[in-house]
């Protein structure tokens, strides 16, 4: 064996060592972190979410040019994950939810949540540096269900209250409601999915949504 | 008005529109409570106030929204917000009186301050002094004091122009009206100007939320109601309205 091949074994442990040692500091790292990132307290990322949209919104040219599919690239890495649309769309049909099959179920959460985002992605740009209060969490260690609650302050017109209502899933704390100066948004939804199933069953309401969502305009 | 509303504004399709909804506002009040369909318990009035709500949509689309518009684009910020203001100081003191028929003393006093403070040194109300030190507007009006006294909310209606409404809201509005400062001038062509710029004061604050209503909703009229009778709920229990029980 020549001084280079044992050399060049000794160089392939060492890679292989680092490798696996890197492997286990990723691991462990991941296991560190996971739980950490799951514990986030519900006020900390509607705080953290806000603001990393609002910053991102601020700062990036296409969308202050008024681009809106940038503004939908945004919501969606940024804002959505934080959403739990099966439980919102589960509300917002209440009873209906039961009868409606999974595939159904499925497609309603589906084009519920691309309504959800175009409406949202047309607000924010109405977005004029307004500011956000938050109101202190009034929760104990055993909930699972809080409301946290915001003010957006505009620099003119009166201040807007707007509570989020979040749900502990194993994926950390989800938004399942939006509050808009006491207007819920499933609630708001809640007579419409209705009148929608009442007239043609869970079908209708998945055309009449998917309709919207083609940009058909409502009566 | 005429001149600001000018670039949107097509006679022919109003007069359509207002003849085709007269038409089912007709139909709507002979067939009466006989028309089926999904009925909501706080809107036993649903037929009729759909054709209403037709009749003020034409007139919503062919004037009002344009017109509202039009004051956006034309008058600069500044000068609305102070159109709004001395609006809003009259409201406060509107909003004081209410807030002492529902023994909401606290309130009431933050209303007078505001309206003395905004009105001896904002220039008659022009500047909104009491928001910028911080003292908040306690938004009270005669329909929030009826249902804090414990009157029923009613059917809800919708009129108009003067949009969604329950007849319990709608009589704190005539209420309001009959007691507002502008009900007693008398020169007609004033009074009706000072009702004009406060229509497109309020119509203009709205438009926003007209594009969320046009993108949202699966049925604009439900739509509408349902955020009426939530954020009327809200305010009449100050915020803090107790959780409505699921059916």
């Amino acid at each position: 064996m020549s001084r280079f091949e044992r050399f060049a074994h000794l160089r392939a442990a060492l890679q292989s060592a680092r490798r696996y040692f890197r492997c286990h500091l990723l691991m462990a790292a991941l296991f560190i972190a996971a739980p950490a990132l799951a514990q986030e307290a519900p006020d900390a990322i509607v705080k953290r979410v806000a603001n990393d949209v609002i910053t991102t919104i601020k700062s990036d040219p296409a969308i202050q040019a008024g681009n809106e599919a940038r503004i939908r690239e945004v919501l969606e890495a940024k804002l959505l994950p934080n959403f739990d649309f099966t439980r919102m769309t589960a509300l917002a049909m209440g009873k209906n939810w039961r009868t409606a099959t999974p595939e159904q179920q499925k497609r309603v959460t589906d084009e519920f949540r691309a309504l959800l985002v175009r409406t949202y992605s047309g607000a924010l740009n109405n977005y004029r540096n307004e500011t956000i209060d938050y109101k202190p969490l009034r929760m104990s260690p055993a909930d699972t269900d809080v409301t946290v609650r915001t003010v957006v302050v505009r620099a003119t017109g009166s201040p807007i209250p707007i509570d989020y209502n979040m749900t502990k899933t194993p994926d950390g704390w989800k938004c399942y409601d939006v509050i808009v100066g006491g207007v819920s948004l499933v609630t708001n939804y809640r007579d419409e999915f209705n009148d929608q199933v009442q007239k043609g069953g869970v079908d209708a309401l998945i055309k009449t949504l998917s309709d919207r969502n083609r940009g058909v305009a409502a009566k | 008005m005429t001149t600001l509303v000018r670039p949107q504004f097509h006679p022919q399709l109003l007069a359509q529109a207002l003849k085709r909804a007269c038409a089912l506002v007709a139909v709507a009040l002979v067939t009466g409570c006989a028309t089926t369909g999904p009925a909501s318990k706080d809107d036993p009035l649903e037929p009729m106030n759909r054709a209403l709500f037709e009749v003020h949509d034409a007139v919503d689309t062919a004037v009002l929204r344009p017109a509202a518009q039009a004051y956006v684009d034309v008058v600069p910020q500044p000068l609305r917000q102070g159109v709004s203001n001395v609006f809003n100081n009259i409201n406060d003191f509107f909003s004081g009186i209410n807030g002492v028929l529902q023994g909401k003393l606290d309130k009431a006093g933050d209303d007078f301050g505001r309206v003395l403070l905004n009105t001896a040194f904002g220039l008659g109300g022009i500047f909104d002094l009491a928001s910028m030190v911080g003292i908040e507007r306690g938004n009270e009006d005669f329909g929030q004091t009826f249902g804090v006294w414990g009157f029923p909310q009613g059917p809800y209606l919708f009129i108009p122009v003067v949009g969604p409404t329950t007849v319990r809201d709608g009589a704190g509005l005539a209420v309001r009206f009959v007691w507002g400062p502008n009900y007693y001038v008398n020169e007609e062509a004033l009074r009706w100007s000072i009702y004009g710029i406060g229509y497109l004061d309020l119509r203009s604050e709205a438009l926003d939320a007209s594009k969320v209503v046009d993108t949202a909703a699966l049925d604009r009229y439900t739509f509408i109601r349902n955020a009426y009778l939530q954020r009327r709920r809200y305010l009449v229990y100050d915020g803090k309205p107790p959780p409505e029980p699921e059916e």
